[in-house]
């Protein structure tokens, strides 16, 4: 017994060490560092394109690095690759789960992958030989549904999931390289580093993780929300991380401050975050809502400076693409909206 | 009793912990600063941001006029 007692005290003897030492470089706020810039004006967009096609529920999308291709997933059972421009559908691949929570496309634009109540990361390959897709590989080894994946390359991809894990995967040989543990909760979101070393992860923990890939290590821990985190992405410059939560903020952390630098919420907003996705250079902050809009956040100044209202239910899924060119939303009305 | 498997998660945590507040910190006025300078650095080059002319949007359909 006297064992565990120590341990729990000198847990609770570095968590004071961390606040002390976050509190010890915070020697000014976000706020009053940038009260001399303006706030940015009111920003207007309107719908360009409206994909549709999906009979049910979008849960997710993510762009192609071209900035024209996108893929989405629906509870319809479909995965359809779009071309943006001109809205047509590229590929509708069949799935072989309906439950389907997260999709992805890989950066060469060969692979796409998908997952959800199935506990399974599927890859699938675009560009066979005889112009099928058909699945590649299937990644089994979580015990709780997928909740999101991102690609590193053609043979990597990293996976979230409710089983509390995020893992790394050898996609050629199926196998887990490696597994990341630490999160008390869901894992629901997870994000790669613009320089591939890193990513993130947010959890029904109310936390946020900063993962070191190569050594596998959990390098940074982000609390302050007050309930489970579903969105999580960078800043453009890969040091700060952007947070969207059923609390109803979204919040900013510094990477290397170790700290949050500012929360963005309003009392007029009460429903929960979704998804979110900072414009290219990351002055301005998307956020989709429950409330079936997206909120547009100044990201320096933390005041809200637009509104995308167009769809009909939540929008569960947002992105902006490589080039900065286009926002997409994607909703449970089952349509996907371009955005610029 | 599960005594030892929690003892040695708690060792986990605990070493964690040591990792984790190891870390050197940045001020949060340097942090600011540069977050600051990437995004008016960047601007320009954002069009959600700064917006765009129909011509420069491949978005947006151009209106051909044809004769016929």
């Amino acid at each position: 017994m006297g064992e565990i007692e120590e341990l729990r005290k000198e847990a609770d003897s570095l968590k004071d060490q961390i606040t002390a030492a976050r509190k010890a470089v915070q020697d000014t706020t976000l706020q009053e560092a940038v009260a001399s810039i303006t706030v940015v004006g009111r920003v207007q967009m309107k719908t360009r394109k409206t994909l549709r096609g999906h009979l049910a529920k979008i849960y997710a999308m993510h762009w192609g690095a071209d900035a024209k291709l996108c893929v989405s997933a629906s509870q319809d059972g479909k995965l359809i690759v779009w071309d943006s421009i001109t809205t047509n559908k590229v590929n509708a691949i069949p799935l072989k789960s309906s439950w389907v929570m997260t999709c992805a496309y890989a950066p060469s634009g060969n692979l796409v992958a998908c997952g959800g109540l199935d506990n399974m990361c599927s890859i699938y390959n675009l560009k066979g030989k005889d112009g099928n897709v058909k699945v590649m590989r299937e990644l089994a080894a979580h015990t709780g549904y997928l909740s999101c994946c991102r690609f590193l390359s053609d043979s990597e991809i990293i996976t979230s999931s409710g089983d509390c894990t995020c893992v790394l995967w050898d996609i050629e040989t199926g196998t887990q390289k490696t597994i990341f543990a630490g999160h008390q909760g869901d894992c629901m979101s997870l994000a790669v580093s613009p320089d591939f070393n890193f990513f993130i992860s947010g959890a029904c923990d109310f936390t946020a993780k900063l993962w070191d890939i190569r050594e596998g290590q959990c390098r940074q821990t982000f609390g302050g929300h007050e309930s489970d985190i579903n969105a999580i992405g960078f800043f453009p410059n890969g040091n700060a991380v952007i947070t969207g939560s059923d609390d109803a903020t979204c919040k900013l952390y510094d990477l290397r401050a170790d700290q949050e630098l500012i929360t963005y919420q309003d009392s007029g907003i009460m429903c929960g975050v979704t998804s979110l996705a900072p414009s290219f250079s990351g002055r301005l902050l998307l956020a989709g809502y429950d409330d079936f809009n997206v909120n547009i956040w100044d990201a320096l100044k933390a005041e809200r400076v637009g509104v995308l209202a167009g769809h009909d239910n939540r929008v569960s899924c947002i992105g902006v693409s490589a080039d900065g060119m286009a926002c997409c939303t994607g909703s449970w009305d089952s349509f996907l909206k371009i955005w610029n | 009793m599960s005594g030892s498997s929690s003892i040695v998660a708690m060792k986990k945590v605990v070493q964690q912990l040591r990792f984790e507040a190891s870390l050197n910190r940045v001020k949060v006025s340097q942090a600011a600063a540069d977050l600051q300078q990437f995004c008016l650095q960047h601007a320009q080059q954002d069009p959600l941001l700064t917006g765009m002319s129909s011509s420069n949007n491949p978005f947006r359909p151009q209106k051909v006029c044809s004769f016929l």
